[in-house]
């Protein structure tokens, strides 16, 4: 057993003494080239007293999909090449990987379209139940925690105001969740959901009434497994009225709120705690930040930069998870907890690989009867793509690029944003395009695109703005988004310069000219956050375009050039 | 410690002998002039001063500001990117339990919420803090 001195000081590159506690699965796995079995991907040393369950960023995504990991995911400061802001063969190197084994392939983005069509789809939430079925079996007591933005992001949740994945997290058996995008299905629904649907809590220590200030939410609750005192303490995402629409949620106020973590784990510390777990929709670097700053948390599970990460960040005392997005992947930690403390710990990240993992018969027909009623729509094929279509990566992603290049056709635009969403899932080369695909690039509360007019100096501003949401070398300032993606305007961004200095040459690409500041440009977008935007749903733009060119075939991005990474 | 809004506008104002907002000259002064004006030119030393105020505001119009400065006779708060930097000076009595006070500053833009305390002693101390004023929209 690791004792916890040791653990404690264990790196995250340092893997070898990680293997003693499961992790080391991944090397030996990784070896091979065929996908692993059921039992396979199961199989874990078990470790200790206590169980964590940690599943996040599902972003309504009940079926198995395709998620091309970003190419392009830069760190600045202190975290500039470490993890998360590690890729491709880099990360293949850093984790011990094989290229082109399974691993590879749900890990990173390298040479998606092949190992797409070798290893298939991951997720659906009735094989995650699978697996989740399979660890409460083995450790009885085991806590399922889920990291929210869960209600939000395919046309059935759209059109069932998320309710079709709380019956299935219900279905679940989650024990607590955070929230991000759940918010934004409106702050009633909310409370419907939360008061009469939900049977599990709805935890957020950061979420206040604006008026006075007082907590708005449960913030933490306590639990016990196996006679050991366990806190969640959940923290929703802090910038939730800046970078969603504020307007459909008025009384709230959220915040990173340091003081008030700290306060809630002397809390349930006091109350006799002996693990306690801060259930985070914080992003990667501010949970890493949080941890270095934050005594008393044993475990971060984090969430809402939908990074994968096969092994923990270590910070301090504190381990740090990463389990992804998108239903790809369930984290298993298991915790020694004796004598009031973690002594030691058991890790798992576990693919899910849909083509070997046996669907949950329960969940499966939960999830058959909740799309029954949309299947017909679903599977309307509006065309086909020549390229991957995907969206995750720092500056542009060939489903942004589709999007812009439909706003600029369909709204006679000069120029097109989309905001830099991390959410929406894949679809590799050659392949239709179905309703389903494009609802799960688009489907929101707030989708209407706008046409409008700006002049060149606040188009930079815009840039300059959402590049500090970015590249703040202060986590603390960052809002863990990626890039709004352009069409029809290229630039150079220096990500190593501050806020106002980074972006330069912005280009009108139609006539190669320089973006001047005082011309007025007719610019289209979407995902306004103001009240009252006008202009169709972005579905219905993306669909006409799609319609009208039959198969798309968008090109790399070639007009975005970074420096300084 | 987990003070209510209530509670703690009850704390002001036990607390707080007189909380005057200051002056608005006719024209813009710089954050030195005004920080000098209060601290009579002495020089203020770091630290000694918490302030709660959010990293990026949710509405630069109205953003919540919490200090607190163990010991301080008088407590203010400067906008340093505001055309006129001070907001607001507490006082706090010989009776006042603690020194701590909040309230909502207007914000124009990105800037330090800069905070100097007078102790009991005639010292100055300083702390500061960057709220960022954003566009927003893009988070996701």
């Amino acid at each position: 057993m690791i004792s916890r001195r040791e653990f404690l000081q264990a790196s995250v590159a340092a893997s070898a003494i990680l293997g003693a506690s499961g992790t080391g699965r991944w090397g030996r796995l990784a070896a091979q080239q065929r996908l692993m079995t059921q039992d396979d991907l199961l199989n874990m040393e078990a470790v200790g007293n206590v169980t964590l369950i940690h599943i996040t960023d599902i972003h309504a995504q009940l079926k198995p999909i395709y998620f091309r990991e970003p190419q392009i995911n830069l760190g600045v400061g202190e975290v500039n090449g470490l993890p998360p802001h590690v890729t491709g063969a880099d990360f293949l190197d850093l984790y011990n990987i094989q290229p082109g084994s399974p691993e590879a392939y749900a890990l990173t983005y390298g040479d998606f379209e092949a190992l797409a069509a070798q290893y298939g789809r991951l997720g659906g939430l009735d094989r995650a139940a699978t697996v989740i079925n399979h660890i409460r079996s083995e450790r009885p007591g085991a806590l399922l925690l889920d990291g929210g933005d869960t209600w939000q992001g395919s046309l059935t949740a759209l059109r069932t105001n998320g309710g079709d994945m709380v019956r299935a997290m219900n279905a679940l058996g989650v024990d607590a969740m955070t929230s991000h995008w759940e918010f934004t299905l409106g702050i009633d629904r909310v409370t419907e959901i939360v008061e009469n649907e939900l049977t599990f809590p709805f935890l957020g220590a950061n979420i206040f009434d604006s008026m006075w200030d007082e907590p708005a939410y449960e913030p933490y609750r306590m639990f016990e497994q196996n006679g050991v005192n366990i806190a969640v303490i959940g923290q929703a995402f802090p910038y939730m009225p800046i970078a969603n629409p504020g307007w459909m949620f008025p009384d709230l106020s959220f915040g990173i709120r340091e003081a008030r973590v700290a306060e809630m784990v002397e809390e349930v510390r006091g109350a006799g705690a002996e693990v306690v777990v801060l259930l985070s929709h914080n992003g990667f670097d501010v949970d890493r930040k949080l941890a270095s700053r934050v005594p008393g948390i044993d475990v971060i599970l984090t969430g809402h930069t939908h990074d994968a990460l096969p092994e923990p960040v270590i910070v301090g005392n504190t381990l740090v998870i990463a389990t992804g997005s998108h239903g790809k992947f369930v984290s298993r930690l298991d915790l020694d907890v004796r004598d009031g403390g973690v002594q030691g710990y058991g890790y798992r990240l576990i693919p899910i690989f849909s083509d070997v993992i046996t669907p949950d018969a329960d969940m499966a027909a939960l999830i058959d009867a909740e799309r029954a009623p949309y299947e017909a729509e679903l599977g309307e094929v509006l065309g086909q793509t020549a390229n991957t279509l995907y969206r995750r990566g720092n500056f542009n992603g060939t489903w942004d690029d589709l999007l812009c290049q439909a706003m600029l056709e369909e709204r006679d635009a000069d120029i097109a944003l989309s905001p830099g969403f991390r959410w929406g899932t894949s679809v590799p080369a050659g392949q239709d395009i179905t309703k389903e695909d494009l609802f799960s690039a688009t489907a929101m509360s707030y989708p209407n695109c706008y046409r409008t007019e700006m002049t060149g100096e606040f188009l930079h501003v815009i840039m300059e703005d959402v590049a500090d949401n970015l590249f703040n070398t202060d986590p603390y300032y960052q809002q863990g988004g990626d890039m709004v993606r352009v069409g029809g305007m290229g630039y150079r961004i220096d990500i190593s310069q501050p806020q106002g200095s980074r972006i330069s040459d912005m280009t009108l690409l139609r006539t190669g000219e320089l973006i001047d500041p005082a011309t007025t440009y007719t610019v289209a977008g979407w995902a306004s956050v103001n009240e009252g935007t006008e202009g169709p749903p972005i579905w219905e733009v993306a669909e006409a375009y799609i319609r009208r060119m039959g198969t798309v075939d968008i090109p790399p991005n070639q007009s975005v050039i970074v420096t300084g990474g | 410690m987990n003070l209510t809004r209530r509670q703690a506008l009850i704390t002001a104002l036990s607390a707080a002998a007189v909380a005057g907002i200051l002056p608005r000259s006719a024209s813009a002064q710089s954050l030195e002039d005004a920080m000098a004006a209060f601290t009579g030119g002495a020089e203020a030393s770091e630290g000694g001063i918490i302030i709660t105020a959010p990293e990026i505001a949710e509405n630069g119009n109205t953003v919540p500001v919490e200090v607190e400065a163990e010991g301080a006779a008088r407590i203010t708060i400067f906008a340093a990117g505001n055309p006129n930097p001070g907001v607001v000076t507490f006082a706090f009595g010989p009776l006042a339990a603690v020194s701590r006070a909040s309230t909502r500053i207007r914000l124009a833009e990105t800037q330090d919420v800069v905070v100097v305390a007078e102790m009991a002693d005639g010292s100055y101390q300083m702390a500061a803090q960057e709220v960022k004023v954003t566009i927003g929209g893009c988070g996701g």
